[in-house]
């Protein structure tokens, strides 16, 4: 099996990591979504915890929960290897005048820097919600399922929380407006006919989850 | 004179140019003064000036590499103003021209830089990791002699002009000097999908395109993020559609091909 | 000395296969035995290299490029000639190898040319296998575009880079070689000397161009293709670094000159815009194809034009006179580049040139752009009107273009045999570097032919019987002809940077380049070209008190290395007017004004000049000595040349 491993490990099969991991983490963010979207059900709270409960404890969901977990770790780990690849090819010695803002966009230059605020983000979510929700002492709510949307919204009337939350937001947004085209380059699934329909659906698509993430806490800490 | 431009006065600027004397030695930059340059002086014929001054005041000349001065061989690069080949589009350093600048201005002129093109002196680079790539696959394995009619192979001529334009490329290597990764996916994808496009280039598809990875891979090259500053200062307008292809090969070639290794 | 050029007897169309099977081979097995210098990586040494490593000779290729893909061949433009007659427009072998001669105006080899027209339908084969994207009609097959001298359609083409497609064809299938390790690659490595040993080409020196080390090379057999000398002009479309240094240091080692004063002039390129210039740029002579060549009518209205008080565009259509199409109604605007050069000097020195200078006639498209549109033309000419654009700013599909004549290419070189070799045994000749096969004037397409000619399918051959007649023991640089060598190749490189004068070589290489112009050039006269001679001595002493050299040389060291070549190319501009002074007579690139008709079209003397005019060195500050190999023309009539 050297051959796929000598592959996966070639600067294009890295990319093909990149890529596949990313759009995987692509197809989470819309499941994620839509679940949490039961949030503003005005119900108390009642369907959202019916999801979390139903997320927490179905072994389907569960076994999926580490191919997602892999999905981060693949795609984190190869992040990480790329760029320092990448800084090391650019050598030591840097230009003393140089203008690439005039010959690509910022976001495109900044995945890592993008990356690494969405990966903040995730550690502190993941111990605020996850952690609290799976190994955490929550109280039960009126259908005796764990009541995670009280903390959902007690956290949500934090302000740093907040903050933190649409932020991570943003640069997810940014990362996605290049990331989701940039992955179908990697994959080289490009076609004259389809490629630009892909660019706008990109665009579409990280602006629109990205939204839809950070309307929660912005609709929490102002409207509730 | 018979300048395109009889009103265009002469100007004078500033040269903040990178010397290093070898290979191993520490480079800075150094500021030069050069005066009366005509708008109608390309690029290369400035620096001229500057060489000659420099040389009768008994300095030693910049050196650069360029040879054609027609664009087309490649061999001019030249980092100005914080980019490859300077700030014209589509445009080699040899066929851009002083009307782009204004009197007293300051002109900052580099090296290309990446890991794999170490300075040889001044502004002159050893690209040769670029052949390197060549010979590990961007050609079809035919003698001379023995070869069909031309005319036995027909190509449909949306085809060929497609394999033309990824044939243009010229080799200079700005896509490198200007990726943030220093990654050489775009004259490498340039080789790959012309050959991949022509019938003639179809016997050995898939071994040409894991073995020019794998060896600009060695070469010390970065890994293509897909910013596309490589195709916006690629001076005969490679399109990044290429390297689309040039991972495709690749995935295709990876998962079918018999190479064990 | 017997200047034999072997040519092969029988009949015009059997020589070359008959050659080919009385030549001596050698046998497979004893191939690797043999090494094979080839200097110069360009279309006639790339593709020379990769065809005798293919073969199975070990095979060590230099350049003074960063690579061999940077060779001046990539900048030729127009396309290649090959007598295919996909057309069927009445083109065949014979056709080619007539237009050719009468193009070279009867001034070049029977034998050579016919060998150059049979092999250049293989040369298409070839390169269409290795992937070259020649342009294709909807059908798939391939097209073709009408060149100057012919009238048949027989120019393969890649867009305006044909050369480059090409070359990267040759480097290709040498990258391929360079990687089996059959062809041992020495980029930016310049050849300054050839080594003779028992009278034999045995190797050469090299100076590597980043570290100045000297290096002695040796091998059973040398290949010179290392291009043409145009450059003794200074200003010429030739790339920058091209030079005559490789040829110069062989003939001054014993491999005879043949007719340097044959120059091409080519008539469309670029004007000078200053005194700054570097280069002049050639605007494709497939542009003759569609623009229209015109001056205006009157002086007086081309003094208006010069001092920019009207337009060109007010120009009324029956006050421009489309001076070729008048003059040549047969040929039109593709009369060949020597006669289309000369006419628009005439219309210059009449009064009649435009732009400010005066120097420069009008190279017009509007009546293409109406009949297909400005989309059309862009698609056959886009990227040269792009460069015009760029280097004049203006626009040349809102205004004609302005052109003017420049040195182009030459014709002149090393001479050879037909199988290619030169006065010295075991050194050969290809491409540009050798004088062989266009006569007094090249037709255009047909460089790059004769270059992979030469390359993939003649010097694989003869070199074969060369090698076959040489023992295969190991060549060493042990003998003592090594070490003179390369003691002279030190001392000539102490001598160029102790000199410590004050002038650079660029403004050695100026002033050489201006004497040839103004008086070997264009036009020649007996008078000027006297002049010349004593000029060109008199700058020779200059240089070799008053050059300015700095830095060392154990350094890339530009400097330095120009002016090694400036040297070698004074040297070589003094032989030029030697040999124009020589030759009493005009005959294509070469126009001496004593000798034309009432017309002013070029006057042969096939009398007394029917002539390869080989010279011979004798030594510093000695005259070189004159030995001629008369020309057979067999199956043409020399005629007086005409286009009309
Ligand atoms: C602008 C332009 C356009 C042209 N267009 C056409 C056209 O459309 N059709 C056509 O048929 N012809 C055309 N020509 C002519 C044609 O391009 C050349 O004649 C031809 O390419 C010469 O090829 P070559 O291999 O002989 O030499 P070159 O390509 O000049 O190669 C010379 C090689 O020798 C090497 N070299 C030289 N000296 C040394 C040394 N001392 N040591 C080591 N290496 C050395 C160089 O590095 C280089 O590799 C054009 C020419 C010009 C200038
Ligand atoms: C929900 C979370 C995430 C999603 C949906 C996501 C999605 C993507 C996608 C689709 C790509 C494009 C892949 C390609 O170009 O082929 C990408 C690239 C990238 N991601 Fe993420 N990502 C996420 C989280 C992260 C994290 C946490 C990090 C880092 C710590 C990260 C770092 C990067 C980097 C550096 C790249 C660019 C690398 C490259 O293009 O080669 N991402 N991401
Ligand atoms: S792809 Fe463009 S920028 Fe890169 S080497 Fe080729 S011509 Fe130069
Ligand atoms: S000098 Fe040849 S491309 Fe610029």
């Amino acid at each position: 099996m050297s051959w796929l491993s000598n592959a996966l490990t070639s600067s294009i099969g890295r990319k093909i990591i990149m890529a596949v991991t990313g759009l995987f983490l692509c197809s989470f963010l819309v499941v994620h979504l839509v679940g949490n979207l039961q949030l503003f059900k005005n119900d108390g709270g009642a369907a959202f915890n019916i999801y979390s409960h139903f997320m927490g404890t179905n072994p389907i969901i569960r076994t999926l929960e580490f191919g997602l977990l892999f999905g981060f770790g693949f795609h984190i780990y190869e992040a990480f290897v790329l760029t320092g690849k990448n800084r090391k090819a650019r050598g030591s010695q840097g230009y003393v005048a140089n203008h690439i803002e005039q010959n690509s966009p910022w976001q495109s230059r900044n995945m890592g820097l993008l990356g690494t605020i969405i990966l903040v983000f995730l550690l502190v979510h993941l111990y605020n919600f996850f952690y609290r929700a799976r190994f955490g002492d929550l109280d039960p709510d009126i259908n005796n399922n764990d009541d995670l949307y009280t903390l959902v919204v007690s956290s949500f009337h934090q302000w740093w929380y907040v903050l933190l939350y649409v932020l991570a937001q943003v640069a997810l947004c940014y990362h996605l407006i290049h990331g989701f085209k940039s992955a179908f380059q990697s994959l080289g699934l490009t076609h004259r006919k389809y490629t630009p329909f892909v660019t706008y659906l990109g665009y579409a698509f990280s602006v629109l989850v990205c939204a839809g993430f950070a309307a929660m806490p912005l609709y929490f800490f102002f409207l509730q | 004179m018979a300048g395109s431009n009889p009103n265009a006065k002469p100007m004078n600027l500033t040269l903040k140019v990178w010397r290093q004397k070898n290979r191993d030695a520490q480079g800075n930059i150094v500021d030069y003064q050069v005066r009366d340059i005509s708008p109608d002086m390309s690029f290369l014929e400035m620096l001229d000036v500057l060489n000659e001054d420099l040389l009768r005041q008994g300095q030693e000349p910049v050196a650069f590499d360029h040879d054609c001065r027609e664009g087309i061989c490649g061999s001019c690069n030249l980092f100005i103003n914080g980019r490859a080949h300077g700030p014209e589009p589509g445009t080699t350093t040899c066929q851009l021209h002083m009307r782009k600048f204004s009197d007293g201005d300051t002109i900052t002129i580099e090296p290309w830089r990446a890991e794999a093109f170490p300075v040889n002196k001044d502004l002159s680079v050893d690209r040769s990791a670029f052949d390197r790539i060549i010979q590990a696959g961007g050609y079809v394995s035919v003698n001379t002699g023995g070869v069909p009619d031309a005319n036995e192979i027909p190509i449909p001529k949306s085809i060929a002009d497609q394999a033309f334009d990824a044939a243009t490329c010229i080799g200079c290597g700005a896509c490198v000097a200007a990726c943030k990764n220093a990654s050489a996916m775009l004259f490498v994808s340039a080789k790959v999908s012309q050959l991949a496009l022509l019938p003639q280039g179809q016997v050995e598809r898939k071994t040409r395109v894991e073995n020019m990875i794998a060896q600009m891979d060695k070469e010390g090259f970065g890994a293509c993020t897909n910013i596309g500053s490589c195709a916006a200062e690629c001076p005969v307008g490679i399109s990044l559609e290429n390297i689309a292809i040039l991972n495709r090969e690749f995935l295709a070639a990876k998962a079918t091909s018999n190479n064990l290794a | 000395m017997n200047l034999d050029a072997k040519i092969p007897e029988g009949p015009l169309a059997e020589k070359w296969d008959k050659h080919k099977f009385n030549v001596k081979l050698v046998n497979p097995a004893n191939k690797r035995k043999y090494d094979v210098i080839v200097v110069g990586t360009g279309l006639a040494g790339a593709s020379a290299a990769a065809s005798l490593a293919e073969l199975g000779y070990n095979v060590k290729a230099f350049s003074f490029h960063d690579s061999p893909r940077r060779a001046h061949s990539i900048a030729a433009q127009g396309g290649i000639n090959a007598a295919k007659n996909y057309q069927n427009d009445g083109d065949s072998v014979h056709r080619l190898f007539y237009d050719t001669i009468k193009g070279g105006d009867y001034r070049a080899r029977e034998a050579n040319v016919y060998r150059l027209a049979q092999v250049s339908v293989n040369i298409i084969d070839q390169c269409v296998a290795q992937g070259v994207p020649f342009a294709r009609e909807y059908g798939g097959l391939l097209a073709n575009r009408s060149f100057g001298g012919a009238q048949v359609s027989r120019t393969f083409y890649a867009r305006g880079q044909t050369g480059q497609q090409l070359l990267l064809g040759a480097y290709s299938a040498l990258s391929r070689q360079i990687a089996y390790g059959k062809v041992k690659m020495y980029n930016r490595t310049e050849m300054l000397d050839l080594v003779i040993v028992d009278g034999q080409a045995r190797g050469i020196i090299t100076r590597n161009l980043i570290t100045g080390e000297i290096q002695q090379h040796a091998a059973h057999a040398v290949v010179l293709a290392t291009g043409g000398y145009g450059n003794v002009f200074y200003l010429s479309t030739n790339a920058k670094y091209s030079n005559a240094t490789a040829a110069w240091r062989a003939h001054k080692k014993g491999a005879l000159f043949a007719n340097p004063c044959f120059t091409q002039i080519h008539p469309t390129c670029i004007p000078v815009s200053g005194d700054y210039q570097s280069k002049l740029t050639l605007m494709s002579e497939s542009l003759r194809n569609d623009g229209r060549v015109w001056v205006p009518k009157t002086v007086e209205m081309a003094e208006r034009l010069r001092r920019g008080e009207i337009h060109v565009s007010q120009i009324a259509e029956e006050d421009r006179d489309y001076f070729l199409e008048r003059k040549y109604p047969a040929f039109g605007n593709l009369v060949p580049r020597d006669v289309a050069s000369r006419n628009a000097k005439m219309m210059c020195d009449e009064g009649r040139g435009v732009g400010s200078s005066g120097l420069a006639v009008y190279l017009d498209f509007s009546e293409i752009i109406k009949r297909i549109g400005a989309e059309g033309v862009s698609q056959k000419y886009g990227n040269l009107f792009a460069m015009y654009e760029k280097i004049t700013d203006e626009d040349p599909y809102k205004q004609p273009m302005r052109i003017y004549p420049a040195v182009h290419y030459t014709m002149g070189g090393l001479w050879v045999d037909y199988n290619l070799q030169t006065t010295v045994p075991g050194l050969y000749a290809t491409g540009e570097c050798n004088f062989s096969d266009h006569g007094a004037n090249r037709l255009g397409a047909s460089a790059l032919m004769q270059g992979l000619a030469d390359g993939y399918f003649v010097i694989p051959y003869t070199i074969g019987d060369y090698l076959a007649q040489t023992p295969p023991k190991p060549v060493t640089t042990e003998h003592p002809a090594f070490k003179e060598a390369e003691a002279n190749v030190r001392t000539q490189i102490q001598k160029l940077m102790s000199i410590n004068g004050t002038r650079t070589p660029d403004d050695f290489h100026k002033a050489l380049g201006h004497i040839m112009w103004e008086k070997c050039g264009m036009a020649r006269t007996a008078e000027g070209l006297k002049q010349a001679k004593a000029e060109i001595q008199q700058l020779r002493r200059e240089f070799w008190s008053d050059l300015k050299v700095v830095g060392v040389n154990e350094e890339l060291n530009q400097t330095l290395e120009k002016a090694a070549r400036v040297a070698d190319f004074i040297e070589l501009g003094e032989l030029m007017v030697d040999d124009a002074y020589n030759r009493n007579e005009s005959c294509g690139g070469h126009f001496r004004e004593e000798y034309q008709t009432p017309e002013g079209e070029a006057l042969r003397d096939d009398e007394n000049y029917a002539y390869v005019a080989a010279w011979e060195w004798r030594g510093d500050n000695q005259p070189e000595v004159l030995h001629k190999e008369n020309l057979v023309f067999e199956n043409v009539k020399l005629t007086q040349r005409s286009y009309k």
